[in-house]
């Protein structure tokens, strides 16, 4: 047997490989957490990334900003039922004028999302930034969340997956939903897919920003029009507002 | 001539259960890229714990910046197939599928994680310093020592 290819190891290889992980754990723990050596901080407790809808600036017609979802992260809806939907067009109306609004829809990233009380594995939680996110590693697929859910921002994956984006990896029997493109702004892009498509095609009905920053463009477009959120008598303060609904 | 017969029978047991294991044994595909500093048995015992320590930074506090990734694994050790396009999780030939399949452990990373690497995705990973890391502590001792 040769070396390349045997699989035995000596008490005292075994010994000194568990000394070289402490070291490297250790290290990459220390530079990642306490020195910050030009490494990626993570989710930043200081933020809370949120987005606000314009729903006079969203035509009916267009879902641009579903087929960018779709495409950036590589779910498909095809019509069934059971097709999953990261986000999707509602239609309002008005029942006493007939007046008729359309605006996307998906996970709002409630402050206290129902979604994380009801998980029994903890699954379902909240980042740091405010970004509420499923962990599939340890997601039973149980559904509590989706029907914990006030707005069907979730959805379960019935059939095999094949062919993930490397970015956002998705699979069978688990739950999924929008999770802010999360590796987008990890990266420091600072926007998301849906946004990006919205401005491309001129509607600019989406704009994407820092919550707690006082001088970004989604904060001043709060402070200066009134935006409401959706089923606020559930008092879950989202992190998905809309203008003119 | 008992002793013979025995001795001549040790010998053959030895070598047939040589040549067995010989052929039994996977045949680890080769990868491309560096070499892992801390040596092939390291990986082979420690490689899952270092994934998952680094999945849960990576998923639950959003430091992407870590040394090891299950992207980073699959994007050097690729197995090409016979179309020259890397072979999937489907596929005995697959990385991790072959000393899996020996040690008959299961396999659920791929029912969410794409099995190839992303066609045009950088990969600008490189392999932790041992030594680097080293320095690293030392420094963040000496400084927390102030």
């Amino acid at each position: 047997m040769t070396k390349e290819k045997g699989a035995n190891i000596h008490r005292r290889d075994f010994l000194k490989s568990g000394a070289a992980l402490a070291s490297v754990t250790l290290a990459s723990g220390v530079t990642l957490m306490a020195m910050g050596q030009g490494v990626a901080a993570g989710a930043n407790p200081n933020v809370r990334w949120g987005l606000l809808i314009d729903a006079n600036k969203c035509p009916s017609d267009c879902s641009a900003c579903i087929s960018a979802c779709s495409n950036e992260h590589g779910w498909e809806d095809n019509g069934l039922p059971t097709d999953p939907q990261w986000i999707r067009k509602i239609t309002l109306k008005d029942k006493n004028t007939g007046h008729e609004n359309t605006l996307p829809l998906m996970c709002q990233h409630c402050e206290k999302p129902p979604c994380v009380d009801v998980c029994p594995t903890g699954a379902s939680f909240k980042r740091a930034d405010g970004i509420v996110l499923v962990d599939r590693h340890i997601c039973i697929g149980c559904r509590y969340c989706m029907m914990a859910c006030p707005f069907k921002a979730r959805s379960f994956v019935h059939e095999k997956v094949k062919g993930q984006k490397t970015s956002s990896p998705r699979g069978k029997g688990t739950v999924e939903g929008c999770n802010m493109c999360v590796h987008k702004l990890d990266k420091g892009e600072g926007t998301t897919a849906c946004v990006t498509a919205c401005s491309a095609t001129g509607n600019n009905a989406m704009i994407f920003g820092d919550l707690n920053d006082p001088s970004s463009d989604i904060s001043l477009a709060l402070t200066n029009y009134p935006s409401v959120e959706l089923r606020d008598d559930l008092r879950l303060n989202l992190g998905v507002r809309y203008l003119n609904i | 001539m008992k002793k013979l017969l025995i001795l001549v029978l040790m010998i053959f047991a030895f070598f047939s259960t040589a040549v067995l294991a010989q052929s039994l044994f996977p045949n680890i595909p080769k990868a491309t890229g560096n070499e892992h500093p801390q040596g092939n048995e390291f990986m082979r015992i420690n490689h899952m714990d270092m994934l998952r320590h680094e999945r849960d930074m990576t998923m639950r506090e959003g430091i992407r910046d870590v040394d090891n990734s299950l992207a980073q694994c699959i994007s050097c050790h690729v197995v090409k197939g016979t179309d020259s396009k890397p072979v999937t999780i489907e596929s005995e030939e697959h990385f991790c599928r072959v000393c899996h399949d020996f040690a008959a452990v299961k396999l659920d990373c791929f029912s969410c994680h794409n099995s190839v690497p992303e066609e045009g995705l950088k990969t600008s990973f490189k392999h932790p310093d041992a030594n680097g890391s080293l320095n690293a502590v030392m420094a963040y001792l000496e400084e927390t020592a102030k």
